[in-house]
Formats: structure tokens, C-alpha cells, sequence
């Protein structure tokens, strides 16, 4: 039996490959809880889980807040615009104020790299890191691995293709930590302004055209183009953004058969990712989101339910 | 009141040599210097300080300082920042003009000054802005600056932009004998970045400052000097392609003057890892290969200072999310050992060392000190070279802790602390005779 022997979730770079897949399987045990009538296990009742977004988010958000509820756990949202941290409150005293109310989890979104991490060393509850600048969000990559093991049946040996804003996503650092350590080879593309330029560090290959960096892959994982942040200096337009490195028919003709397309919404529509690439059988986007809220409740589950650690899957 | 420091070795920083000499001072001043136990007169009348197994040195000077006042007493004051001074061995401190106000105007440098003289233990040099508010627009009052006791000019942090105003500096500076500190960043280039951009920033997530930002001001301020003919002091240089302009530019002979800071040589990058804010500066630490062509630029004269940068922080600016937290460490009290470092390194001789903490900035900012000669000031540092400590948060004086050197070993510390024949610091009650 394993062990899931964590305080905090901060990135996937604290996990092993054990803890990995014993996150992956107690997330396939639990995703029968959402197919069922009356959704709810009385698991974590009497538990309390603060959702605390420093930065918009409707997915994670929710996601993190129908785990806890389908676990019974007492759910409350904060984020920094209904918060005292407009009032000037710093992260550490607003988190210690809440540690003071005495919740088990604290979820925490926040735009600063390392924010999660500034938190753990302080607070006595378990800190997971729903995000944090561009570092890690390694829920995501958990959800994205489980949708990865589910379809393909396995990661190991898997040829994975990233393609986007390399440099300034969390989604991108997490998965290639993640997928690395489960075994795959990761290809990252996108645009040189976008690619940091120490890639070999995480021993991926740098492949920048997306036509040619899709070919022999076995999944193509498509990032958001932050049309709020990076249309200053890294790209011209939208336009040539999606004319060179969009993903759409066209270029996913000299994809491998039965190649999946992941992508970890929200969608921009014709930038990244063309609607017909979208919303074809190829893609598996709405999976990755149902298997969002089965990691979600495996990662609370293994932090606060019964004696930590204890493996529900087998 | 005559004070005989015995048995010591003596920094002779004009010569470049360790002698084993006996320094009398009378009064404030060195009375003389002779041969070991060769003092001729009797030692009745004087207080013999038997200090075998010490160094004396001139008194230090640090050229780069952050006293925070007036404006931010919450993280330092002229006090307290002289008092660390004068524990880490300095006797004298340049102080930046990045208060608020700003050190624009002569009633600022006065004011530095006057609280200087009556709350500091040591020297004080303050160094003005090039430009009012530090904005990069129009030219301080250098001449008035000068006549108020500013010994230096400089935008700090906020490097100025406009070429031509940097060039109207560097003339008129020149003309009123005031040196130009440039701190060297192309802003635009290192926006938004909180540390070196290299291997370490790319697994954080964090904004990179690339080695380019440094290195192109460089290269720009060296061009205006070139042209002008005027001398620009180029501060805490942190890559090993800034030690190569400015290796290339010395060897053109071209007026320029570099330093660094004790971190730049001793840390890389890897000391950030953990979003640890106590390792976060700016310039930011860099790789080993910076690390290594520091140290060679140290060896072979083209650096040729060593300054802290000492940047006190409270905890409200640094205990935040690291690209919120605020850039620098503080440094005076643990330059000494981490520069003793590289001479147990054999990279500097022990004079060379002393030297480029104390002589070197002194003649850069046109000011006295870094020479023990007879008749001179008796300003002094005494060291114990081999003293082993652990840097404690308890022991640090200056009011801010941000030191990434909390909790490490280091080795070689100041004993006491002399200006003009007082001793105004000393670690060990035996030679608080004053």
C-alpha cells in the first residue's frame, strides 16, 4: 500500500512517481462518485476547505469547489478583491487570519510565482497550489496526465507535444515536470519569443514550427494565448499568431493517427486552436475537465481524509 | 591620549606589502610607524594594545551604501547604518541618493551630513542624484551639491536613459570634480524581471533580468566616456561580459572605474532557488561563469573596488511574495570575511584585498583614507583574520536582517573600529580604552 506522505501540494516537482500514480489512481476510484445520483460521499464531512483566489478563475475554481462539496467538506471561496488584501492586508497575514479560523486546506490561486510556497512554511493547514504565477499548476497536470493514461492507456514511451507560451504558463511547467517523470518524451513549439531558453534543463526538445513539432505526436496539448498579458512584445497580432502557429486542420493532417488534442481552456477560438480542431473527436478537452474534479477530490482526499496517506484505490 | 598597537601586521596599502610594524597614535592622528618592538621612546605615557595574530588596516571604506535616511528610518537611519559600518570595519560610508526626499538638493546632503556628525560614528560621504528626483530629466546642482559636501553623483537604481543628458553629466561632473557612480541596467530590457534569467528563473516561473540589461548600459556609458574623455565609475558589476567591456575599454585606455559586491563573488543564482527574497538583488546573482570572471576581474585590477551595496529591507517588503519583494541585501557586516575569502583563495594578496576596500574607493571618490602614513588621520580597522563566526540574526546591527548569509559560517572579522585616534567600535572590551 502506498503512502501519500505531503503536507502541501506546491508543484509537481515535490511528487515522485509514486505519489503520482497514486494520486491517478485514487482519482479513477472516485470519478465513479460523480456518475452517480446523489453525488456525495460523507468522506471529509466536518472538514473545511477555503478556496482562496488571488486571481480569476472559473474553472479551477469551481472544479476545487464540487470536489470538496462531493466529499462533504465545508466549502468557503475568498478572492483578493472581496478580501482585506485590497485594504493593503500582505498574503501572510491574510493566511494567517484564516489559519486562525482553523481550515485543513487552503486552495490558493495567486499571480506571484512562489506564493504557495511563502504560505507552507507559515500555516499549519495544507496548502494547495491551484496556480501560482507562471511557476506550477499541478493540478492541472495531474487532471492532464489522468486524461492522458485514460485514452492512451499509458504515459510512458508517449511522444507529448506543448505548444504556446512556453516561458510565462504554469500549465506548460507542470506538465513537462509531470510527464517527464511518468516517462514521455516532451516536444515544447511555439513562437522563439515564447520558448525560455533554457530548455535543455528540463530535457525537452525545442521544436518552434508546430507543423513540424506535431508530427509522430501522440498528444498535442495546445496552451491559451493570454490575450491580456502577451500581446505586447511577444507576438505582432492574434492574426499572425494564429496564421504561424495555430493549431487547425490543416496542420493536423501530418499528425500521427489517433493523436490526441488537449488544450487547458479556456479556449480562444481561432487563435490557438481553431473550432473545427475544437470540437472534433480528436479532442479531449471537456475530459480534461471532468477529470479535473476526480483529481481534485483525489489530492483532498489524500491530504486530509482519514489518516493521511491512507490508499483508497485498491 | 598616545595608544601603541603592537605585534600587529600592517596593511601597507601604498606599497602593496604586510609589514610587521608597531603603529603609534597620538591623539587622532598616526604618530609613527616603526619596526616590531622598535618603539623607541617609554611606554609610560601611552596604552600599549598588544594585538599579535591581528591585521591593521586602514580604516575601510565602502563607496556603496544604503542608509535609508531620510525617508525610510524603519529600515535604517545614518546611526545605525554607521554603527553596522563600524562593526563590519568601515570608517567611512557613501550613502545613495534614493531617500525621500531625494538627495537632490544641497538641503538634503546637508541634512545627511549634519546627522552624520552627530549620531554617526563614522564618515559619512553622501553621494547626490545626477538628476532631480532621480526622474532622468534635468540636471542636479552639481556645483552647489559639491560645495554642500556631496562627494559623488548618482541616479542609483533609476539609471539615466537619455544619453545625452548622461553625457552633459560626465562633462559637467568633471568639471566640479564629482565622481559618476553608474549603476548600468537597460530598464526596458529588464522590466518585470526579479532575477537572473537563466536556468534557475526558467524552472521557477519567475522573470528573468538577462545579462544584456547590464552589460549594454555598460557599453553605453563607456562609449560617453570614451568620447568625453570624462571618468564614469561603473557599480556592482555582476556579469562576465561586463568585466570583459570593461576590461577592453581599460585597455584603451579609456577613464573607467568598476566595482562589485562580495555576493556577486561569493553566490550564483542557485541561492534563489525556494523564493528565497534574501537572495534577491540588482543587479541579480548570477552563474558560476559570472561568479569566476568576477573573481578574475578582481585579480587583475579590472574591478577595482569591492562595495556592498548595502540595501537594508524590513521583513514588510522582503516576507511577501518574491516578485513582490523588494531588491537588495544588506552588506557591511559581512564584506570583511567574504572578501577575506578571496585571499585565502589566492585570488587577491591580503593588500590588494584591503586595498580595494578602502584606498581604491577613497581615490575614485576623490576622498581621504585607505593610507596609514604618519601624519595622516589615524583612521583603522584591526582584524582578526582567522576568527571563525556564525552569522546570527541577534548579532546584526543594522536595523534590517536581509542578509542570505544568516546562519553560515564565515571567517575573518573586525576586532575594532578607529577613527582619528578613537576607537568607536570594538568586539571585545579589552579595547574599548577610549
Amino acid at each position: 500500500m502506498s503512502i501519500f506522505n505531503h503536507k502541501d501540494l506546491l508543484g509537481m516537482e515535490q511528487l515522485s512517481v509514486e505519489d503520482i500514480n497514486l494520486i491517478l489512481r485514487t482519482a479513477e476510484s472516485l470519478k465513479e462518485i460523480s456518475q452517480r445520483d446523489i453525488k456525495k460521499v460523507p468522506t471529509l464531512r466536518g472538514k473545511t476547505i477555503v478556496n482562496f483566489f488571488h486571481e480569476p478563475s472559473t474553472r479551477t475554481k469551481t472544479s476545487f469547489e464540487i470536489a470538496a462539496k462531493r466529499l462533504s467538506a465545508d466549502t468557503v471561496g475568498l478572492s483578493s478583491s472581496g478580501s482585506s488584501m485590497v485594504k493593503g492586508e500582505t498574503l501572510i497575514d491574510t493566511a494567517k487570519n484564516l489559519q486562525a479560523m482553523n481550515p485543513d486546506i487552503i486552495v490558493l490561486r495567486h499571480s506571484s510565482s512562489g506564493a504557495p510556497h511563502l504560505l507552507s512554511d507559515k500555516i499549519p493547514a495544507s496548502i494547495i497550489n491551484a496556480g501560482d504565477g507562471a511557476n506550477e499548476h499541478p493540478s492541472q497536470a495531474l487532471l492532464d496526465l489522468l486524461t492522458i493514461k485514460e485514452r492512451m492507456g499509458r504515459i510512458e514511451g508517449l511522444k507529448v507535444v506543448i505548444i504556446g507560451d512556453i516561458a510565462h504558463s504554469r500549465v506548460a511547467r507542470s506538465n513537462i515536470i509531470g510527464l517527464k517523470k511518468m516517462g514521455a518524451e516532451v516536444t515544447v513549439s511555439g513562437p522563439p519569443t515564447m520558448i525560455p531558453h533554457n530548455m535543455d534543463l528540463f530535457d525537452v526538445e525545442v521544436i518552434n514550427n508546430p507543423s513540424r513539432a506535431i508530427e509522430d505526436k501522440d498528444v498535442i496539448m495546445v496552451l491559451r494565448i493570454q490575450l491580456e498579458r502577451q500581446s505586447k512584445t511577444l507576438f505582432p497580432s492574434l492574426r499572425e499568431y494564429s496564421n504561424y502557429f495555430g493549431i487547425n486542420e490543416k496542420i493536423l493532417q501530418r499528425a500521427k493517427k489517433g493523436a490526441i488534442i488537449m488544450h487547458p481552456g479556456p479556449i480562444n477560438r481561432g487563435v490557438e486552436l481553431s473550432s473545427n480542431v475544437a470540437d472534433s473527436p480528436y479532442s479531449v478537452i471537456l475530459d480534461q475537465v471532468s477529470n479535473g474534479v476526480a483529481v481534485r477530490m483525489a489530492l483532498l482526499y489524500l491530504l486530509i481524509g482519514g489518516a493521511r496517506g491512507e490508499d483508497i484505490a485498491n | 591620549m598616545k595608544i601603541l598597537l603592537i605585534n600587529g601586521d600592517f596593511i601597507n596599502t601604498e606599497k602593496g606589502l604586510v609589514e610587521k610594524k608597531d603603529i603609534l597614535v597620538h591623539d587622532e592622528s598616526i604618530a609613527g610607524i616603526f619596526p616590531r618592538g622598535q618603539y623607541p621612546g617609554n611606554n609610560d605615557d601611552l596604552k600599549c594594545l598588544d594585538i599579535s595574530g591581528k591585521i591593521v588596516a586602514p580604516g575601510l571604506i565602502d563607496m556603496h551604501v544604503h542608509l535609508r535616511e531620510p525617508g525610510a528610518e524603519y529600515k535604517e537611519t545614518i546611526e545605525s547604518g554607521c554603527l553596522a559600518g563600524a562593526a563590519g570595519g568601515f570608517t567611512g560610508v557613501a550613502c545613495m541618493p534614493n531617500t525621500d526626499p531625494v538627495n537632490d538638493n544641497s538641503s538634503v546632503t546637508e541634512f545627511i551630513l549634519s546627522q552624520a556628525r552627530k549620531k554617526g560614528i563614522i564618515r559619512v560621504y553622501p553621494v547626490a542624484s545626477i538628476t532631480v528626483g532621480r526622474l532622468g530629466t534635468s540636471l542636479t546642482e552639481f556645483g552647489e551639491l559639491k560645495s554642500s559636501g556631496a562627494v559623488g553623483i548618482s541616479d542609483d537604481g533609476s539609471p539615466v536613459k537619455n544619453s545625452e543628458i548622461m553625457r552633459s553629466a560626465l562633462e559637467y561632473a568633471r568639471y566640479h570634480e564629482l565622481t559618476v557612480i553608474s549603476h548600468c541596467e537597460d530598464t526596458d530590457l529588464s522590466n518585470g524581471g526579479h532575477m537572473h534569467e537563466g536556468s534557475i528563473s526558467a524552472k521557477m516561473g519567475i522573470k528573468g533580468i538577462p545579462p544584456a540589461s547590464e552589460e549594454i548600459m555598460i557599453q553605453r556609458d563607456i562609449s560617453l566616456a570614451e568620447f568625453t574623455g570624462c571618468p564614469v565609475h561603473i557599480a556592482h558589476v555582476s556579469t562576465a561580459g561586463s568585466v570583459e567591456i570593461i576590461r577592453r575599454a581599460k585597455e584603451k585606455g579609456i577613464r573607467v572605474t568598476a566595482e562589485t559586491a562580495p555576493h556577486y563573488f561569493t553566490l550564483d543564482h542557485s541561492s534563489v532557488a525556494g523564493y528565497n527574497t534574501n537572495a534577491k538583488m540588482n543587479p541579480p546573482l548570477r552563474t558560476l561563469n559570472d561568479m569566476a570572471a568576477i573573481k578574475t576581474g578582481l585579480k587583475e585590477g579590472v574591478i577595482d573596488v569591492i562595495a556592498t551595496d548595502h540595501a537594508p529591507h524590513h521583513p514588510l517588503v522582503k516576507e511577501v511574495e518574491f516578485d513582490q519583494a523588494a531588491f537588495g541585501i544588506i552588506g557591511l557586516e559581512t564584506a570583511l570575511p567574504l572578501t577575506l575569502n578571496l585571499v585565502r583563495d589566492g585570488i587577491l594578496s591580503l593588500p590588494q584585498a584591503i586595498k580595494k576596500l578602502s584606498l581604491k574607493p577613497a581615490s575614485i571618490l576623490g576622498i581621504e583614507g585607505g593610507i596609514i602614513r604618519e601624519g595622516l588621520k589615524a583612521d583603522l580597522s584591526v582584524i582578526d583574520p582567522d576568527e571563525e563566526f556564525i552569522l546570527n540574526k541577534k548579532d546584526i546591527l543594522s536595523k534590517s536582517k536581509n542578509s542570505p548569509f544568516i546562519g553560515k559560517t564565515l571567517k575573518g572579522r573586525n576586532i575594532f573600529t578607529m577613527l582619528e585616534g578613537k576607537i568607536v567600535w570594538s568586539r571585545d572590551s579589552k579595547y574599548s580604552c577610549s
